[in-house]
């Protein structure tokens, strides 16, 4: 150590070790007490990771909740069934992913949403298979939705105590559905036209709020160039952000409080009391 | 459920997780599993069936006769089934209400504590009753093909400028009988109201948003005679299937 070289910055001095790292350095050091540099560096280099994980846990006290939620007990008999809304979560994921790279090449501009869809079919690379997934992920989604739900009621998993959850899972199923009806203006063809004009009709029949939810999907009394732009941000920010939340909602009551068991199971209770004995 | 089937299930159902199996792996390999068959099944939706993209929306055209995604089928065909106007806002709004509120307070009203769904009859007559409707209804949208079908007894000379008529997509915006939407005048008594002479004067220059028809008269001026004759033959007392003279005429064009 040269007494010629410039004071190093503070961050980049070592750390004042800690009192255990004293005694371990005391333990392990060399004859003369001073442990090699590249010692110190190989082994800060192996913990590098652990340290890592440490420093997280220190700051955001994650481990004991992960640990609870992976290494949770899920009830005697849980089946396949029980996979079918984790996979209804799976394809929102995915239809988020293949959404982001939709909207890089999407323009919600009723003169250019048509040409853009076209582009992306057409020109872009993998264009048409990205917006095929984007496509059928909502046939997917609703089909594993109703699915998750007819399990849910079969099972009877809405009872005490999980009502409020079934609550979060209906009003999913409607944003849900929400999404189907607002992403199918978006390519702007014909088809997705005219089934938005009457799918909007059909809104403003309804008594009392009808016709003001109908101005409201339309941006005004007539389907004008604002309709789109409004469909593209309800699409793309209000609902998802909404069904994002609830799922996490949802599953945090999972993790609370538990799968049902299938209902025709019992408990064996005679193992436990020989076990508890 | 009472105070004391409460404290039954939560017991019964500590029992159940004490002998059951970790989240991880266990539970966490079969969602894996199923998360890769989603994603396999998408992708392969993706490549077999692509992403069909139909000529560009076209407010001035309405040969196009709207079709939802097919899981909206249902509550288009709800609106088919229901044919009385002042009982149609049941079938737009009233009835998927209804059950849409059902469906949330279900937790709410069915509070028996059992949970077997062979000793829940109530429950699952309801629900399988749901399920079949749904699917009816969907099956029912699905085949209907194309609306673009004026179901409605004409005579035989009419039958022509029927099928011209729904072609045209007059359905798109207009109701005939029961058949079409209710976005523009209804014209199953069109003929009491307009001659033939202003039916062709509001084809061929009509108000907005109603497209124009000069391009069929031009192309097919027989189609467009038929349609004319058929929509001013649309009037409260029908004139009789079998007329003699221009039943002759029409079949001796037909000819």
């Amino acid at each position: 150590m040269s007494k010629l070289t410039p004071p190093l910055p503070k961050f980049l001095r070592p750390a004042p070790p800690r009192p255990s790292e004293k005694e371990r350095s005391s333990d392990n050091g060399e004859p003369n007490g001073k442990p090699g540099r590249a010692d110190k560096l190989r082994e800060s280099a192996g913990e590098g990771g652990a340290q890592v994980v440490g420093w997280l846990d220190e700051r955001t006290g994650a481990s004991p909740f992960l640990r609870g939620a992976l290494y949770r007990k899920v009830p005697k008999g849980t089946n396949w069934f029980y996979t079918l809304g984790s996979a209804t979560m799976f394809a929102f994921v995915s239809q988020a992913v293949t959404g982001v790279f939709l909207a890089m090449y999407y323009n919600p501009d009723a003169t250019r949403a048509y040409e853009s869809a076209s582009h992306i079919t057409n020109e872009v690379f993998l264009g048409e298979l990205v917006r095929g997934m984007h496509k059928w992920g909502s046939t997917v989604m609703i089909v594993l939705l109703f699915l998750h739900m007819a399990r849910t009621f079969v099972f009877g998993a809405y009872k005490y105590p999980r009502e409020l959850n079934w609550v979060i899972g209906v009003v999913l199923l409607v944003l849900t559905l929400a999404m189907g009806l607002t992403g199918y203006l978006l390519p702007f063809d014909q088809r997705s036209y005219w089934a938005t004009i009457v799918a909007v009709n059909l809104n403003a029949s309804a008594p009392l709020i009808g016709p003001f939810l109908a101005d409201f999907l339309r941006g005004g009394g007539e389907f004008s160039a604002t309709t789109i732009t409004r469909f593209y941000a309800l699409h793309m920010l209000l609902i998802p952000g909404l069904i994002a939340a609830l799922i996490g909602a949802h599953l945090y009551l999972v993790a609370k409080l538990g799968t049902t068991a299938p209902p025709w199971l019992r408990a064996e209770k005679k193992e436990l009391t020989k076990e508890e004995i | 459920m009472n105070a004391r089937e409460k404290e039954e299930y939560l017991r019964e159902y500590s029992i159940l997780k004490t002998q059951g199996k970790p989240f991880f792996p266990y539970a966490v390999f079969k969602d894996t599993a199923m998360a890769a068959i989603t994603l396999g099944v998408i992708i392969l939706m993706a490549v077999l069936l692509g992403a069909e993209l139909g000529p560009k929306a076209d407010p001035t055209t309405t040969t196009y006769s709207p079709r939802p995604e097919w899981y909206f089928f249902f509550l288009f065909e709800l609106l088919r089934v229901v044919k009385p106007p002042e009982l149609v806002f049941m079938a737009t709004l009233g009835i998927p209400t209804i059950w849409l509120m059902m469906l949330l307070l279900l937790p709410f009203y069915d509070l028996g504590p059992e949970r077997h769904p062979l000793k829940r009859p109530i429950a699952m007559i309801g629900a399988v009753a749901t399920v079949v409707g749904m699917a009816y209804l969907t099956i029912l949208g699905a085949v209907a093909g194309s609306p673009a079908v004026i179901e409605l007894e004409v005579a035989p000379r009419y039958e022509e400028g029927k099928l011209v008529t729904a072609s045209q997509g007059c359905l798109g915006c207009h109701k005939i009988g029961e058949s079409g939407n209710t976005l523009g005048p209804n014209l199953t008594h069109i003929g009491d109201r307009l001659g033939r002479d202003a039916i062709v004067r509001t084809l061929l220059n009509p108000t907005a948003p109603m497209p124009p028809y000069v391009d069929l008269q031009e192309e097919s001026p027989e189609q467009f005679e038929q349609l004319v004759g058929f929509v001013a033959s649309l009037k409260e007392e029908m004139p009789p299937p079998e007329e003699s003279e221009p039943a002759e005429q029409a079949s001796a064009e037909q000819k």
